[in-house]
């Protein structure tokens, strides 16, 4: 994934932190991973809940409105998905990185 | 007569007692268990907890009475409006597990106002967060109390000051004496408690309206089963299209039109208002103190992530099932309510066969309250259609009764109401359109076993049920007013010196003070509490949420900008709520179309926006904060250096 080789930054290197470059390589990766889970957070709820609700209304899941659904019951679901697949992604991102706690 | 009620009411009122008998003693006995030996424990339980305990434990922590009792039934009326708070109580958690939970965990003290305070170098910043954190817990717990009063009075016949009592005296010993760690465990106890209690009887209404025994799958399905069979008259019908026509027959917007409900509610430009709640909810609970203390609790940053998603599968399970309980109670609701003779002896004598009388339940749940109606037209049937029934001083209706307090009855046995021709007065007024009933919202979680006619143990276990969801929160919150008065205000500002033992001592007596404080506020209920409850969420989103993200991921933020920001943030929006919700502003003049309930959203970016422009303007933080923001950002190293040296204790 992430093979940023470029010098870290002064601050990164801090002691206590087991390697200064791998911290600040596995939080530009953290940030990635952060701001694409949030982009399906966001459309979810306030796309297919609030803002697409009507037009999203004219498919069907089962007996009920998409749109409606989306809003009272799969976002919710998709919430879970998002951090599930957050916690799988950081614990390989920590093992990656050797940041991994005992 | 007086055998045949007892008789009549052992078999609820026995199960009742038994059940809340038997979830009471498990707390106690937990509470003896898990007795806490030292600050570590007393505020986060050791670090010692799994990640599914503690999930389960900020499930019940979270859901309080409201969500056990009051949520379906707020969506069975609003309809799709209901849809922001479950977007808002769900979606805040993506922002907790992602931006908070793991960081903080890391960071490993005992408090939020720790963190403000270390991470800006400031003990003004702390103080302005320990007050943030007392204020918004404080008007919570009230709310909790006064729930537990209430379940204690509709289902034991207790009277709600009793109840109260009863429930703070539960509360103060588990909280007291165990702190986090008992409060932990008890809560995981709470959650199987409420969540069964919940589950069960959606299921057998799910069951008796789809055919299907998932109330989630039932939402989206045929009506079917006895009583949806019924409904359909033959039909194949969806529920939610039944439910839609049956809202439009009866005058209502159509339970699932977004539009009409988002118009109904904040506006014609309400969508920036739908978007602000929503916002406001979810950010607001990701900042919420006693739910991000949770999160302290877990041995480490990995599990502190895991923890996350257990508490939203668990939280879910409720959270799902309660739209589709609304949706199936209102249905039932209307179908067994509609134009129905209040008697079998009011129906005509040459009207056809089969004329629909009110079920048995109605009368039980008219004599709690929960339902009353005032036949405006005189023909014995109940006409429900959209608007209130009547007006009253409290909005509830008002039952006349007799000189020995024995309820007076109409013609047809209905409870009748007093009735009188000033709003301010001591009865109702009724209004003139054609609606006769009044129905508490609330009924459509507390009547479903009865209206399903489901055993009486089930009616226990909802009392059992809901006096957990109450019981944890208050714990849940207690603990955060103890901790911000002992470990935030004594130890870190005040007496630096104190010894833990002493520490520990101080934390008990906040705690005990603060649940005392609580039940006075359950039994003596200000007006604004159930006001401020709804709007803790605005002024938490616009306080902590933008200090703590910005904390951990700018590590230019420093201390003017945090303090400034915070200032801002929340002194915008409890400007805005203060106007609009106590003095008199109206819809017209709302900034943007944004109700009091959404303007958190506004008053988070106000915060963010001048919190950063000020810390742009002043110094950057020392070193040694950014090698702080630098070591919380990872899992592993430097975490044991930020532990707390605790001294040892001195034997006096």
């Amino acid at each position: 994934m992430s093979t940023e080789t470029e010098p870290a930054s002064p601050a990164s290197s801090t002691p206590g932190t087991s390697s200064g470059t791998d911290a600040s390589a596995y939080w530009k990766s953290n940030l990635r991973l952060l701001s694409s889970l949030l982009v399906v957070w966001f459309v979810v709820s306030f796309g297919c809940g609030i803002l697409l609700v009507e037009p999203l209304n004219a498919f069907r899941i089962g007996e009920a409105k998409l749109g409606f659904w989306f809003a009272q019951q799969g976002s919710i679901y998709v919430f879970l998905v998002l951090i599930a697949v957050y916690v799988v992604m950081m614990n390989r991102l920590d093992r990656k990185h050797g940041l991994r706690e005992d | 007569m007086g055998t045949l009620a007892l008789g009549a009411g052992l078999d609820v009122q026995g199960w009742t007692f038994l059940l809340v008998g038997f979830s009471f003693a498990l707390y106690i006995g937990i509470a003896i268990w898990s007795r806490a030996g030292s600050t570590s424990e007393f505020y986060i339980a050791g670090k010692g907890v799994h990640p599914l305990a503690n999930g389960m434990a900020t499930g019940a922590d979270w859901m309080s009475a409201a969500s056990f009792i009051g949520m379906a039934g707020i969506i069975s009326f609003a309809g799709y409006f209901g849809s922001v708070y479950l977007m808002g109580w769900t979606g805040g958690y993506v922002l907790l597990a992602l931006l908070l939970a793991p960081y903080l965990r890391k960071f490993g003290k005992f408090t939020v106002p720790d963190f403000v305070g270390d991470r800006y170098e400031s003990s003004l910043a702390r103080v302005v967060a320990v007050l943030c954190a007392i204020f918004v817990s404080f008007t919570y717990v009230a709310g909790q109390m006064r729930g537990v009063g209430v379940v204690f009075s509709r289902f034991l016949e207790v009277d709600i000051t009793l109840g109260v009592i009863i429930g703070t005296g539960i509360v103060f010993f588990y909280a007291v004496l165990g702190g986090m760690k008992g409060i932990t465990y008890t809560q995981v106890a709470q959650y199987c408690v409420l969540i069964f209690a919940f589950t069960v009887p959606a299921v057998f209404i799910s069951l008796m309206l789809t055919d299907n025994p998932i109330p989630q799958l039932g939402f989206i399905d045929t009506l079917g089963g006895t009583v949806g069979g019924d409904i359909a008259r033959g039909e194949s019908i969806g529920l939610l299209e039944k439910l839609d026509g049956l809202n439009e027959e009866l005058g209502f917007a159509a339970y699932t039109a977004a539009p009409q409900q988002i118009i109904a509610r904040s506006g014609p430009k309400g969508y920036t208002d739908v978007f602000a709640i929503t916002l406001a909810l979810m950010v607001g609970t990701a900042g919420l103190p006693h739910v991000i203390i949770r999160f302290y609790t877990v041995p480490r940053v990995r599990d502190a992530r895991m923890s996350a998603f257990w508490a939203l599968l668990f939280i879910a399970l409720l959270y799902t099932a309660a739209p589709a309980v609304g949706a199936f109670g209102r249905t039932n609701l209307i179908e067994a309510t509609r134009d129905a003779y209040y008697s079998a002896e009011a129906v005509p004598a040459d009207s056809p066969a089969g004329e629909k009388v009110i079920p048995d339940w109605f009368r039980s749940w008219e004599d709690t309250g929960l339902l009353a109606w005032i036949d405006k037209n005189g023909d014995g049937r109940i006409q429900y259609r959209a608007g209130a029934p009547f007006t009253s001083a409290t909005s509830k209706p008002v039952f006349a009764s007799d000189s020995d307090g024995s309820p007076i009855r109409g013609e047809h046995g209905q409870r009748l109401l007093v009735v009188d021709g000033d709003a301010g007065g001591a009865g109702v007024v009724p209004t003139d359109n054609a609606n006769e009933l009044f129905i508490d919202r609330d009924i459509m979680v507390l009547a479903n076993p009865e209206i399903a006619r489901l055993p009486n143990w089930v009616i226990g276990l909802v009392a059992a049920g809901g006096l957990a969801a109450a019981l944890s929160t208050a714990a849940g919150l207690l603990l955060v007013i103890s901790t911000a008065v002992s470990h935030d205000l004594c130890k870190r500002t005040l007496a630096p010196n104190m010894t833990e033992k002493t520490e520990l001592w101080v934390a008990r007596g906040a705690a005990g003070i603060g649940v005392v404080g609580a039940a006075l506020l359950g039994i003596y209920p200000p007006g604004f509490v159930a006001e401020v409850v709804a709007l803790a969420f605005g002024l938490a989103a616009s306080s902590f949420f933008p200090v703590i993200i910005l904390g951990i991921f700018w590590k230019r933020m420093n201390r003017a900008g945090a303090i400034s920001g915070m200032l801002c943030g929340i002194g915008f929006t409890a400007g805005y709520i203060l106007k609009f919700k106590f003095m008199g502003g109206t819809r017209e003049d709302w900034l943007l179309g944004i109700s009091p309930e959404g303007i958190g959203t506004i008053g988070m970016l106000v915060n963010f926006a001048v919190g950063i422009t000020v810390a742009l303007l002043t110094a950057p933080p020392s070193q040694e904060t950014q090698d702080l923001v630098e070591s919380i950002r990872v899992p592993r190293g430097a975490g044991e250096a930020h532990e707390m040296q605790v001294p040892p204790a001195h034997a006096d």
